[in-house]
């Protein structure tokens, strides 16, 4: 599962001989994440973006046991349970502070790797296996953190969750029953509570399985490079330790970097002040808002507002929310075009922009109240998302004249007509 | 023939779903009209405290003043039921300072009478929460004219603005404004309401808690002016919300600190290892 010039594990140590003899455990690590696994030598600085990734995971998982330990999920004491974390625990509130800004950090490395495999191509073939379970991964993390913003039980908690479950009720006939079942009860509750703690404790779980299976898939064909050109041979990669740890390394440290600011000095900006209120079913916020890493989503579930061929807005709102993201898994087959990098496909590397500024403007209207001109606008933007992905690729793709791609990684390093030595290989 | 059409599939369902939003984008909208708190709600004051930016400290003198205020004025109505008498402490009280405040609390913990089991009331001690002014829901609301007035623990950290928005509230009272009047001929305030234009609707129900200058007398020499207790009392609440803030700054230095050296280092240990490595 790797390229023949990888390096082997060779250990010298009698007891990781043996170990390697029993339960060759170094061996799999030496040869995922080790000088066993030949990287392309010209990744930048948006390859880091995975491991980052998986540092969040770890960072949610380590805080959120601990947290577990002093949090009670009883609807009746949820909330105070929080407070009593934030005062009366020995460094709780920089537990909970971590684990808060930890879910915001993890979606903004997420969002970032996404978006570097769109502007790179590494959706496409052989990668769509990689894809495919990062958007498992993706709405998995989606779940994980709707349901985690519900357990501290404050105002925004219930009524997102009250919003969110009742998109259920929006599937003809069973609808409502569904969403009965899903919550147990009429409206969330203690059991609606309870479960969530169960489930948001479980799937974080379940992401780390799928990561190993994200990994396990990207490593048949190698990663994706800027270039979007194949690996020829070994001139091209590096093994992955030391150079791709190193660089990995610089990258955790500065994404360590912004998290504590943003922990330390500023830890409710990406919250909202009503969570600060215990959760009342009788009274309504005057705003609901979810979390600002479904603004964009949310957005497009508002945008529906007309009953357009018969079938209900709201129903419309709730199915193309989800294709927003269900889209995702048909896109290596979406786009037909056979090369990957924007570098050298001019009519994609303008649209893949004018889609950033599009999400980010989805996200400014999903934060802001339903009133015009945020409607109206919300609506032209979510058409231009859904045209983007299911028009505007598969044009670009016909149309598009790309350049000329280089013929390999090593020459689009040193320009043409390179060799090994110029590499920094000893001459062997 | 699936061969075929495949290429349409996508095209044909991203038509469906901007068709959609298309017909919602011209569909007809009632026209809203302006409401007089679409203009004449006001941002808050810009208030400046010592525990704001990175070093901020929370100033423990102007935290007493506050509490003062707290426990002379606002407490008539709004609990503070997440925090402890025990907690004073960390504002500069002394062990038998707030043994004595527990003590001599306008209103008693709820408990029972050791003989007999009947429902019963005892002096506060220090490891107990501040006990709220009235017994439950229905009782605070039937004191304030159906109004519930919010506990106070978290306030700070519960409306937009913080500290700030409680400052610019409690000293905005203020009369209907004429030109309100003039361009509003219907606007009223309700029977029992207030006008107040950094409140959300422009009608509060608290009524104005801070009248006259020296409603508190302050120990340590402070004038106590309506702007001196205002500031004094939502720096206060802002301790109450968030008593670990000055652990949160220290503590964020010394981490930042740490990770810029120990990430220098990575950097180098990065340019090192990849050095004559094009790529």
């Amino acid at each position: 599962m790797s390229f023949p010039w990888a390096e082997h594990y060779a250990p010298k140590n009698p007891f990781m001989r043996w170990m390697d003899e029993k339960l060759p455990l170094p061996r799999l690590v030496y040869n995922a994440v080790g000088a066993g696994y030949p990287v392309p030598r010209n990744l930048n600085y948006f390859w880091n973006f995975g491991v980052l990734a998986g540092a969040a995971l770890v960072i949610q998982i380590l805080t959120g046991v601990i947290l577990a330990m002093h949090y009670a999920a009883n609807g009746l004491v949820a909330f105070d349970s929080v407070e009593h974390i934030m005062r009366d625990v020995n460094s709780g509130w920089l537990i909970r502070y971590a684990h808060m800004n930890g879910a915001s950090f993890f979606f903004i490395v997420v969002y970032l790797h996404i978006f570097r495999g769109l502007y790179y191509g590494s959706y496409k073939a052989p990668r769509e296996m990689v894809w495919l379970l990062g958007v498992v991964i993706f709405l998995l993390m989606m779940a994980t953190a709707f349901m985690g913003y519900v357990l501290p039980w404050g105002q925004m908690s219930y009524w997102g969750a009250q919003v969110i479950t009742g998109f259920f009720s929006a599937i003809p006939v069973v609808g409502e029953p569904v969403r009965q079942w899903l919550l147990g009860g009429f409206a969330p509750d203690n059991a609606a509570l309870n479960r969530f703690f169960s489930l948001h404790y479980l799937l974080p779980f379940v992401i780390a399985a799928v990561i190993v299976l994200h990994i396990w898939s990207l490593h048949i064909p190698g990663s994706n490079n800027p270039t979007g050109v194949e690996v020829k041979g070994p001139q091209d990669t590096l093994p992955f330790h030391p150079y791709y740890t190193a660089k990995d390394g610089f990258g955790l440290g500065v994404f360590l970097i912004c998290y504590s600011l943003l922990l330390f000095f500023a830890p409710n900006a990406l919250g909202h002040p009503d969570n600060y209120i215990a959760a009342n079913p009788l009274s309504t916020p005057a705003h609901i808002v979810p979390e600002w890493y479904f603004w964009p989503f949310y957005a497009i579930l508002r945008a529906f507002t007309f009953d357009f061929l018969w079938v209900p807005a709201k129903l419309w709102g709730v199915v193309a929310m989800f294709s927003a993201i269900a889209l995702l898994f048909f896109l290596p087959w979406i786009d037909r075009s056979p090369i990957r990098s924007a570098r050298y496909r001019p009519m994609y590397r303008i649209a893949f922009w004018v889609l950033v500024a599009d999400v980010l403007l989805l996200g400014f209207i999903g934060k802001s109240p339903a009133v015009e001109p945020y409607v109206r606008i919300g609506q032209f933007a979510a058409a231009y998302y859904f045209a983007h992905f299911l028009i505007i690729i598969p044009l670009i793709a016909w149309a598009e004249k790309p350049l000329p791609l280089p013929n390999s990684i090593t020459e689009s390093v040193l320009g043409e007509g390179s060799d090994d030595a110029a590499l920094g290989h000893p001459a062997a | 023939m699936l061969r075929f059409f495949a290429p349409f599939i996508a095209p044909v369902v991203g038509a469906l779903f901007v068709l959609a939003l298309g017909c919602a984008f011209f569909s007809h909208r009632d026209p809203t009209a302006l409401q007089p708190a679409d203009k004449y709600h006001r941002e808050p004051n810009e208030v400046h405290y010592s525990f704001e930016g990175p070093l901020g400290r929370y100033d423990r003198q102007q935290l007493q003043r506050g509490f003062q205020v707290y426990k002379e004025v606002c407490s008539a109505c709004h609990s503070m039921r997440l925090v402890a008498f025990r907690d004073l402490e960390e504002i500069g009280f002394t062990k038998p300072e707030v043994k004595a405040i527990a003590k001599n609390w306008a209103t008693e913990t709820p408990s029972i009478n050791p003989d007999t089991g009947e429902p019963a009331t005892r002096k506060p001690i220090p490891s107990d929460f501040i006990p709220g002014p009235y017994a439950n829901e229905t009782a605070a609301r039937a004191a304030n004219n159906n109004a519930l007035p919010p506990d106070m623990s978290l306030l700070a950290k519960a409306r937009e603005g913080g500290p700030a928005y409680i400052e610019s509230l409690v000293t905005g009272y203020e009369d209907v404004p004429a030109s309100l009047k003039k361009e509003f001929p219907d606007f009223q305030v309700p029977t029992g309401l207030h006008f107040n234009p950094y409140f959300a609707n422009l009608n509060i129900a608290m009524p104005p808690p801070l009248t006259s200058d020296g409603q508190v007398t302050y120990s340590d020499g402070t004038v106590a002016t309506r702007k001196q207790m205002a500031t004094d009392v939502s720096a206060f609440l802002m301790w109450a919300a968030e008593p670990k803030l000055e652990n949160r700054h220290r503590t964020g230095i010394a981490v930042v600190l740490y990770l810029l050296i120990a990430t220098g280092l990575v950097f180098a240990a990065y340019r090192n290892i990849w050095a004559g490595k094009k790529h």
